[in-house]
């Protein structure tokens, strides 16, 4: 365990850039005139796992997937690994998402593939489309795969469906993906929501684990202030598409709570 | 567990049954082709002469539009009354092959019917017609009918055997005679899909509607089969056109009908 | 019974009420008068000649007395050879259109194209190929290729992309996004989302398509010989035009038999693979 875990932590580390990521002026409105994300301005340090709290529909989701660029934002700049990820497009674009690794609420695994494609769909931005398409992939990526499987937990369901696996399995699978892109970045856009407690902190631990052994910055959406305090060590609370708390989970206290997410009676 | 061990283990299961199939397609599409007698010689002279084909379609010629005006109109017709017949036939049949209000005596043959009225494209009906009854709109319309029977009273039996029996139940069991029965229990959960189904022939109708005349089944088909015998290709082109043109207002006609009724 | 226990049901009564607007129910009657008075118009003015109308039964009744006793053996001689000819036209048809209609499908699928005009586009060839019949398909061909089984498979293909490519473009609308965007969040490039993201979700619909489009098309490329391009058709029409209708009557069962049997492997393998 130790080994597959350490193997790909050197290898990263090798590259050795800044793993920081700033964003400076972000704004996002999907309608014209109702801003979801209003200037939101943050600095990710390269290590950690930041958690970015606050109630359904303020904009938590935007945001991370602003950063990625599954949502277009309005304006600002989002500038990791010295390039301003809000002005790629095309090739550059997804040169650059093959850096920074997603791991989705509703896992988003691809149903009727079998578990090892699905961890090798990570590696589709490093691999030729014809290499994708013979399933000729190359070794190296094959054993890696392995060994993340190895490193979740499902060493044996390398040839299953992903559509038998059950909800955390299925995230086990989605982390495992997100980390097949030896990414410089993880985004988790609420991953254990969709699943019970106790899995969900299984989930988290996992992946705390798992990117810490890698030393990989973690961006999480979480609405589980508990989860949050457990894993993160920063948390930034947001309401109404601002942010209203940044600091460490000690320093949260019931009066941050009751002004992310409004009165006190979900206490 | 070791890197170099994982490297040993099976990735993928291997799929035998895609990999044959597909070589089995692929062995067959190259057999199929030289069984059919194309090369790329013959391929290549093809081309040729559809340019030229195409060249001579250019630009379609609605010269003689009064021609037709005239075969559009006498489709519209088939395919109207082949409808109308087509569906008014289609009722008493899909009731006599739903199992669910038949016996199994009156049902599977009237099953085995509808199944054989389907079995024929419209054009082989409508060309036995035509030797039957000889030229004309009625073969047309006949041939219709009976692929309109094929369809609707399929779907129609169908969607009976499908409705709650409870109602059905609760009119029989006060005694009503059967057609009571048809009117109060049936009736009302089928129509509205009756006319989804009915709508959908129109439209079915319609296509074959312009066809039926290559056969001597009356209609734009007989025009467009002499523009062809007479190698008159810009008129054949403006029928194309003419057809395609109908065939799409029509889908949105019976788009706004469905919506409706909706 | 308090206030909001009462409102539930009579609610309930005031909906079925209001089911139909004045607009709609106008639009209904709209709907049936113009049935009606499209079905009188037709009667009114189709060219019918009434003495062929009174005399269809008679004649309908004789032609099934010629065609009695079937000529079995003419099946060896004169059907066997067309009839394997008749399912390569529908084979290789089918084949082919699978082909040709998998670009088409993704220029109309308004998930993949995101371009109004390029979904016009697509949609405008849909239509055009499904609104021109196979025959008149066949007639084109022939005339390009020459009379035979060519010409009909490829107007069997015309004719399918049509039909392909509209169920194929719905099914990949119908696919699910999330799929889609974690391969996009991975940086795939567009060729690996098409194959590992919408693929595999719209396999099963794919292989649904095929088949259910081979079995019409088994029916269809039985006519296609009345025009010149091969198959069974080709039999029909020399035994008509000589009036063997013991013979046409052979030439039809086995039609009738060859549908039927191609109805019952295609639900067989849908069975066996969904």
């Amino acid at each position: 365990m130790s080994q597959t875990d350490t193997a790909p932590a050197a290898a990263t580390a090798a590259a050795g850039a800044d793993r920081s990521l700033t964003i400076r002026h972000l704004d996002k409105e999907y309608v014209r005139g109702k801003a979801v994300l209003r200037d939101i301005n943050l600095t990710i340090d390269g290590r950690g796992l930041t958690a970015i709290i606050g109630p359904s529909g303020t904009g938590k989701s935007t945001l991370i997937r602003c950063i990625n660029r599954l949502v277009e934002p309005s304006g600002g700049e989002i500038v990791f690994m010295g390039q301003d990820l809000a002005k790629l497009r095309g090739a550059a674009l997804r040169a650059a998402r093959r850096r920074i690794g997603m791991v989705f609420q509703e896992y988003n695994l691809v149903e009727r593939l079998s578990v090892m494609e699905n961890l090798l769909c990570g590696r589709l931005g490093y691999v030729p489309v014809w290499r994708a398409w013979l399933r000729r992939f190359p070794q190296a990526d094959i054993d890696a795969a392995f060994a993340l499987l190895d490193a979740v937990g499902l060493g044996d369901f390398a040839t299953r469906r992903a559509d038998a696996l059950s909800g955390g399995q299925r995230q086990r699978v989605g982390i495992a993906r997100a980390l097949m892109q030896q990414p410089d970045l993880l985004l988790a856009d609420e991953p254990t929501s969709s699943l019970d407690p106790k899995t969900s902190v299984e989930i988290m631990e996992l992946m705390a684990r798992l990117t810490g052994a890698r030393d990989i910055p973690v961006v999480v959406n979480i609405h589980n202030v508990e989860l949050a305090r457990r894993f993160a060590t920063r948390v930034i609370g947001m309401t109404g598409g601002r942010v209203v708390f940044d600091g460490p989970p000690a320093a949260l206290e019931p009066r941050h709570l009751t002004e992310i997410y409004g009165g006190e009676d979900w206490l | 567990m070791s890197a170099a061990a994982g490297a040993r283990r099976r990735a993928f299961a291997p799929d035998w049954t895609g990999r044959v199939v597909v070589a089995a397609i692929a062995l067959y599409t190259l057999y199929a082709f030289s069984a059919l007698d194309f090369s790329a010689q013959r391929f290549a002279t093809g081309l040729g002469e559809g340019a030229r084909l195409i060249g001579r379609m250019l630009p379609p010629n609605f010269a003689r539009w009064p021609l037709l005006v005239e075969g559009l109109i006498e489709s519209l017709q088939i395919a109207i009354l082949a409808s109308a017949l087509g569906i008014l036939a289609s009722l008493p049949l899909g009731l006599l092959a739903a199992r669910n209000l038949m016996p199994g005596w009156v049902a599977v043959p009237t099953r085995f019917f509808i199944a054989f009225c389907r079995s024929f494209h419209p054009v082989i009906v409508a060309i036995l017609f035509v030797k039957a009854i000889g030229f004309g709109a009625l073969a047309g319309v006949a041939a219709l009918i009976v692929a309109s029977m094929g369809f609707i009273a399929k779907l129609f039996a169908e969607a009976i055997e499908e409705i709650s029996p409870k109602p059905l139940e609760a009119v029989r069991a006060s005694g009503a005679p059967f057609a009571a029965v048809v009117i109060f229990a049936v009736m009302p959960q089928v129509m509205s899909r009756f006319v989804g189904f009915a709508l959908y022939q129109l439209d079915s109708n319609l296509r074959n509607s312009t066809m039926v005349g290559l056969v001597g089944a009356g209609g734009i088909g007989g025009t467009l089969d002499a523009a062809f015998k007479r190698f008159d290709y810009d008129f054949v082109s403006a029928i194309l056109i003419a057809i395609i043109a109908m065939i799409f207002i029509g889908e949105i006609l019976s788009g706004w009908v469905r919506r409706a009724f909706q | 019974m308090t206030p909001a226990q009462h409102a539930a049901p009579l609610a309930a009564v005031d909906r079925e009420w209001r089911r139909f607007s004045p607009r709609e129910r106008f639009a209904r009657w709209l709907v049936y008068l113009v049935a009606v008075a499209a079905i009188v118009w037709s009667v009114r003015t189709i060219d019918v000649i009434p003495e062929f109308l009174a005399d269809a039964p008679t004649q309908i009744v004789d032609l099934f007395q010629r065609m009695w006793p079937v000529d079995v053996a003419h099946y060896r001689r004169g059907i066997h050879d067309v009839l394997i000819e008749t399912l390569h036209i529908a084979t290789l048809g089918t084949i082919l259109a699978l082909g040709l209609a998998v670009p088409v499908g993704l220029l109309a699928a308004r998930n993949i194209t995101r371009s109004r005009v390029a979904n016009q586009f697509a949609q405008l060839i849909l239509v055009s190929s499904r609104s021109v019949n196979s025959l008149v398909w066949a007639l084109v061909f022939v005339a390009v290729f020459g009379p035979g089984a060519l010409a009909g498979a490829l107007a069997i293909a015309f004719r399918s992309i049509g039909f392909v490519g509209k169920l194929l473009a719905e099914a990949l609308e119908e696919t699910q996004r999330g799929p889609i965007e974690a391969l996009e969040a991975a940086g795939a490039p567009w060729g690996s989302i098409m194959l590992k993201g919408y693929w595999p979700q719209v396999q099963p619909a794919f292989i649904g398509i095929a088949l259910f489009r081979w079995d019409i098309n088994v029916r269809e490329s039985a006519v296609l010989g009345l025009v010149g391009a091969g198959g069974i058709g080709v039999a029909l029409d020399d035994a008509m035009n000589f009036f063997q209708w013991d013979r046409v009557a052979m030439v039809l069962l086995t039609i009738l038999v060859v549908v039927v049997i191609a109805e019952i492997l295609v639900t067989w393998i849908r069975r066996r693979i969904i």
